[in-house]
């Protein structure tokens, strides 16, 4: 039914924390490697070793410079503005949004979002691959699979989070479980006591495009400036030179240094 | 947008056939002219089934195709399917008695024909619903694909008209009104696509990426190396190069022939000839149109693919 649920009882997303993503594109190959073999269809390469490799992918890491402006990310050090600037790793997956526009337009009832935890899933058997939910879709979560016809996103790790077959530690999506960073948090939005509530409300986490009215469940979580790190003054302790202030080892160096 | 070829055929073929379809069950027309009544029915039903079947072309799935009647509540893609069958379910038994009877059922025929056009103002909407693409999220697009299914339409049936003897002159000058409006509105598009756009919807690479407050935002690493689905399908920015040529060349086949040849027809002499190439040129100006009206869309995403 692509009729959206009026509410739900979790809202389950991510955290994603652009402060601490390093770009290591982990997360892409886990979730491929995941969804590859698990929920519906595998996701397709087409001529993966050739000239032009290109394929299905639920989860696209995007890097981003971001430069400050004269109105916008200025220092309060005085640094000149044209020195700042920096890089900022951007995962981008589906964000299961509550007023999921991708469900509404799809025409066969393939794709709906569950009344119970608020993930948007297709029904991979009823998809008649008119991609429509794609060109509803502001942040490009939704790709359709070459080999297969049908719509391919994001389940969460559906057959991960819930499944009693694997040990706890891994019931959260597989992108989260493998990130090196920890730059990636799953939990229920809706708890105001969960660990992504409370790092979305510390942090100042943020909806993106929110002039299009999706009202997107993930959150990310803002970069700190950067750019106003003095890095040469950071580095300082190791320029100068290290010497040993007393005991045998203070004996040693200046009975040394007097040598010449 | 990629500018599918089966969505561009689609849209400007079925929606001249339920244009003409429309016109032909409210009982205009020689309907005294057996030849009139079956070779508009026969044109009117085969561009609109055509121009649905070329629509099932790009499908992944064809053959579940079916299951597009089920989502009419929140779908308009569902609505145009549903639609589309209870027009041609409606105008079929019209014609059947029509063709056969000799008898034009008016009450059916007014109801197939509002069926007709909102079939049309669905297929419209199924594009002016998206956010994700403000050219088309406006009022202009139901209006600009109404405009040119009856002009399409009109023209097909004057045409056919001409069978049965001089075409009556409110035919053409109404033909010649229809072909103005539908290239008026498809220059307030124009004009306002200019003006409007992703970022007249407040829409850029900071709000993509929440990034703003940091600064501009500009793509340094796209996430992979060679082109996805979303950029072939939404990134798509060849047509946008020769988009005033491409204009130019619409309004000139699909306007100002079209409208030459109209007057030429009114003049009486060889009219069945000149009214058969002022509809082949208006539906070929109106594809080029409707090519324009996808390559020159711009999605969403591609503030995400380095777009602004």
């Amino acid at each position: 039914m692509t009729l959206l649920p009026e509410t739900t009882q979790k809202k389950l997303g991510l955290a994603i924390d652009l402060d601490t993503c390093v770009g290591c594109h982990a997360c892409e190959v886990a979730c491929k490697e995941w969804n590859t073999g698990g929920y519906g269809a595998p996701l397709s390469d087409q001529d993966p070793y050739g000239e032009d490799p290109t394929g299905t992918w639920l989860n696209r890491v995007h890097t981003f410079e971001v430069k400050a402006t004269p109105d916008r990310g200025a220092s309060e050090s005085g640094t000149p503005m044209s020195q700042l600037s920096q890089l900022v790793h951007f995962p981008k997956s589906c964000l299961h949004c509550d007023d999921a526009p991708c469900v509404t337009v799809c025409p066969t009832g393939a794709s709906y979002k569950r009344s119970e935890d608020g993930i948007v899933l297709v029904n991979e058997d009823w998809c008649i691959g008119c991609g429509l939910c794609a060109w509803a879709c502001p942040y490009g979560a939704r790709e359709l699979d070459a080999d297969e016809g049908v719509m391919k996103k994001c389940t969460l790790c559906v057959d991960r989070i819930y499944n009693e077959n694997i040990p706890e530690v891994d019931r959260v999506p597989a992108c989260v479980r493998t990130c090196p960073a920890g730059a990636r948090h799953f939990g229920d939005f809706n708890d105001p006591n969960s660990d992504v509530s409370k790092l979305t409300a510390a942090r100042g986490g943020m909806d993106l495009m929110p002039e299009m009215g999706t009202k997107p469940v993930n959150q990310y979580l803002p970069p700190r400036p950067k750019h106003d790190i003095d890095l040469i003054q950071l580095a300082k302790p190791e320029l100068t030179e290290p010497t040993a202030d007393g005991g045998l080892l203070g004996w040693l160096d200046k009975a040394l240094e007097k040598l010449g | 947008m990629h500018p599918a070829p089966s969505i561009i055929i689609f849209t400007t073929l079925s929606g001249a056939g339920f244009g003409l379809l429309g016109l032909l069950f409210l009982g205009i027309g020689p309907f005294a002219c057996p030849a009139f009544l079956w070779v508009s029915a026969i044109l009117g039903f085969g561009m609109a089934i055509g121009g649905l079947l070329a629509s099932t072309f790009h499908l992944g799935h064809p053959e579940r195709a079916w299951r597009a009647l089920t989502q009419w509540r929140s779908s308009w893609l569902s609505r145009e399917g549903v639609l589309a069958v209870l027009t041609l379910a409606a105008g079929g038994i019209y014609a059947i008695f029509l063709l056969f009877g000799g008898v034009a059922v008016s009450q059916l025929g007014t109801i197939a024909a509002l069926l007709s056009i909102a079939t049309v103002y669905s297929t419209a909407m199924i594009y002016a619903q998206m956010k994700t693409v403000p050219h088309w999220n406006s009022a202009l697009t139901p209006a600009m694909f109404l405009a040119s299914a009856l002009s399409t339409g009109l023209l097909a049936l004057t045409f056919v008209a001409s069978f049965a003897g001089p075409v009556p002159a409110a035919m053409v000058v109404i033909s010649i009104v229809l072909v103005i409006l539908a290239w008026g509105l498809n220059l307030a598009m124009w004009r306002r696509n200019a003006e409007t756009g992703l970022s007249g919807v407040g829409s850029s690479p900071e709000t993509a990426t929440g990034l703003g407050a940091l600064g501009r935002v500009r793509l340094l690493e796209a996430p992979h190396s060679s082109p996805n689905y979303l950029m072939r399908e939404m990134v798509y920015k060849v047509g946008r190069k020769h988009a005033q040529k491409l204009r130019r060349l619409a309004l000139l086949v699909g306007g100002a022939l079209p409208l030459v040849l109209l007057l030429l027809a009114g003049t009486g002499f060889a009219e069945p000839f000149w009214l058969l190439l002022a509809f082949a040129t208006h539906l070929a100006g109106i594809l080029i149109g409707r090519w324009l009206f996808f390559a020159e869309a711009e999605h969403a995403v591609s503030l995400y693919y380095g777009h602004r």
